[in-house]
């Protein structure tokens, strides 16, 4: 397990006249969700050990707005996103990363009309980074023979056009990498986004992650990867509809890094 | 040349119609970042780049649309030989020239016909599903059957034509009509002309019949997906245009003295009707080839949902074609239903899958922001999502102070 870590906010860094280098999105579901919180503190851990100096907002972090705005309630989005602004703008914040998605296309491509610029980053660039610049080191042999499958998060890929950083991480693990037939722009969708994480689905033959899921088993892989909390309990809940759950894990990237350096 | 003119007249008038509908959509600014939509616009439309996805069909589309490309050429001399009353107009002045340009036309014209063939058989006999399926009962499958058949007809026109040149003296056998010459062999000199001005007279009708046809007609991407692609969505497929009519309204409910700007506010909020939407959406709707690629594509439709990207097209073109602010009539509840626009999961599995470039989620999420914020009509589920989000700034009955909690977990 990790070091003792604490964890400071924006407050406290402003409160000592300092800034920090990033400051990490946690995003609802990773503040809330008790699976998605185990991805916030996996990803927290490894800044700390890269040497990162990070921030999060804590109870100054509101929802971005996404799930607002698919739903079509563009009041309550620009409200939620005018709010967050006002205090990111205040701090003078520059960089942001986030492990979810949505969070991620949000702040990086609808916030700037609303006046809130800054540079943003999933955390799997932002882990790709951090291991290329060296600050990150991941030793193989952890998941030698493991056979990972990663899916792609439509908010990540084909909204954003990021493929390939959360791949060349898990490359990483030297774990022996799969393909789905239909990944990366082809990639099929989990079924949670456009507010659809929060409905029921309408009616029809099957549900969309049990679709995807099945898809993936196809591979029999020991581990399902991905970048983004909605898509893991998406894939979580697949693998329980066809009894794999003991069998298969769905693992975020920086779990499986957290992994791979004994961190969690 | 009478018969040219008027067909001219008619399709020039028909394209005004069709410009009109389209300009009844809100404004929306594609101007920007020209050079980009030039090179799009190459790329995609002239390119065929995002064809490659599916080879075979890509390779069939462009036999044919080379095949038309070039073929226009002949039929530009048809046009001079027409107006000009001669025969073979550029023949004397071109030469050997003249003739391998023939015989590579006719291997064109057999390209386009065997393609055609072709594809009439992956849509009758082998039955791809996204050629067979619900949305295209009715008019859009005999709009697609007209089309390849038209197009098989006036190929063999025009290569009946050069067989009936071929088997009269002294005339020139092209490499492929000169199979079809033996078929010819008993008929009378003067029978022999008679087929060759038939044909061309049939070939020559057949082309500006054609010509009218396609403003009514799915094949009209042809056109079409010129501008369509130069107005295509050029930020990341992620991202939702912002409503600065809302930023205003927003702003004034957190800042009492903020003045919002006077006369900005829209008729409504998010689109009942094709005319709530911008023009982009609505040219998109004309251009549409109903292809079905999207609708492939989608995880709603594909795990029997009733969303289809291509039907929102379609229905949005249905709906502006008989478009009459007086009938009582909207694209939301009549064209598109509820449950449709509720199917989707904002993927864009859609938007990569169109070869060029329509953007079936704009239209989703514009009919989903009238039924929000018009008629506060969303499922249940989103309305607590919505409720929990303005109370407590997340999607879940969770306190905004305890946000940051999961840092004290940590240790």
């Amino acid at each position: 397990m990790g070091d003792t870590l604490t964890i400071r906010t924006v407050a406290e860094f402003a409160a000592a006249g300092e800034l920090p280098e990033v400051v990490f999105w946690t995003g609802c579901a990773g503040s809330f969700d008790d699976r998605a919180k185990k991805i916030t503190k996996a990803f927290a851990r490894l800044l700390h050990k890269s040497g990162v100096s990070f921030a999060i907002l804590g109870s100054e972090e509101g929802c971005t707005g996404d799930p607002a705005k698919r739903a079509g309630n563009e009041f309550l989005f620009q409200m939620q996103a005018l709010q967050n602004i006002e205090v990111l703008n205040a701090y003078g914040i520059q960089s942001l990363v986030t492990a979810c998605p949505h969070c991620f296309n949000t702040l990086k491509n609808e916030y700037p009309a609303l006046g809130g610029h800054y540079s943003v980053k999933h955390h799997t660039q932002f882990l790709q980074e951090l291991l290329q610049s060296g600050r990150l080191r991941v030793e193989g042999g952890k998941f030698e023979g493991k056979k990972i499958v990663y899916h792609d998060p439509c908010y990540l890929g084909r909204a954003n056009g990021e493929y390939e950083a959360p791949r060349a991480v898990l490359a990483a693990l030297e774990g022996e990498m799969l393909e789905m037939k239909r990944s990366r722009k082809n990639g099929l969708c989990c079924g949670a986004g456009g507010a659809q994480m929060f409905k029921e689905p309408e009616p029809g033959r099957q549900d969309i992650n049990v679709a995807r899921t099945e898809e993936a088993l196809a591979l029999q892989p020991d581990i399902i990867a991905t970048g983004c909390p909605f898509c893991n309990t998406m894939l979580t809940d697949g693998t329980k509809h066809f009894h794999q759950e003991g069998k298969v894990e769905v693992l975020d990237v920086a779990e499986l890094i957290a992994r791979a350096n004994d961190l969690v | 040349m009478a018969v040219t003119g008027s067909a001219g007249w008619a399709f020039a008038r028909k394209l005004r119609l069709i410009r009109a509908k389209i300009n009844l959509g809100q404004p929306v600014d594609r101007q920007d970042r020209s050079g980009e939509r030039w090179a799009t616009m190459a790329r995609v439309a002239l390119g065929q780049s995002k064809m490659g996805a599916k080879p075979l069909p890509a390779l069939l589309h462009l036999l044919v649309y080379v095949g038309f490309v070039l073929i226009n050429i002949e039929v530009l001399e048809m046009l001079v030989d027409g107006i000009a009353g001669t025969h073979r107009f550029f023949q004397p002045y071109l030469g050997s020239v003249y003739t391998a340009a023939l015989h590579f036309f006719e291997v064109l014209a057999f390209l386009v016909l065997a393609a055609c063939v072709v594809f009439l058989t992956r849509r009758f006999v082998s039955r791809v599903p996204r050629l067979q399926h619900p949305d295209l009962a009715g008019f859009p499958q005999k709009d697609a059957t007209t089309i390849l058949v038209v197009e098989v007809v006036l190929m063999g026109a025009l290569l009946l034509m050069n067989a009936a040149e071929a088997a009269l003296p002294g005339g020139t056998t092209y490499v492929i009509s000169g199979f079809l010459v033996p078929l010819l062999s008993g008929l009378s000199e003067s029978s022999l002309h008679a087929v060759v001005t038939g044909a061309w007279w049939f070939h020559w009708i057949g082309i500006l019949a054609f010509l009218n046809y396609l403003p009514y007609s799915k094949h009209f991407h042809i056109v079409l997906a010129f501008p369509n692609t130069y107005y295509s969505k050029l930020t990341p497929k992620g991202q939702l245009d912002s409503m600065p009519s809302v930023t205003h309204e927003v702003k004034a409910m957190l800042d009492p003295s903020y003045a919002p700007p006077a006369g900005d506010a829209p008729a409504r909020f998010g689109a009942k009707d094709v005319v709530d939407l911008h023009w982009v959406n609505l040219l998109n709707a004309f251009t549409c080839t109903e292809c079905g690629r999207c609708t492939e594509a989608c995880p709603a439709n594909q795990t029997g949902k009733k969303l289809s990207p291509r039907r929102i097209m379609m229905a949005t073109r249905d709906r502006l074609e008989s478009y009459h602010p007086e009938d009582g009539l909207s694209l939301l509840d009549h064209g598109i239903s509820r449950e449709e626009l509720w199917a989707c999961t904002t993927c864009n599995a859609c938007t990569e899958a169109c070869p060029i470039g329509i953007d079936p989620l704009d239209i989703i999420v514009q009919m989903r922001q009238y039924i929000v914020m018009e008629e506060s009509g969303a499922p249940h589920g989103l309305n607590a999502m919505m409720t929990n989000l303005e109370n407590n700034g997340a999607p879940w009955p969770f306190a905004q102070a305890d946000k940051g909690r999961w840092a004290q977990e940590l240790n």
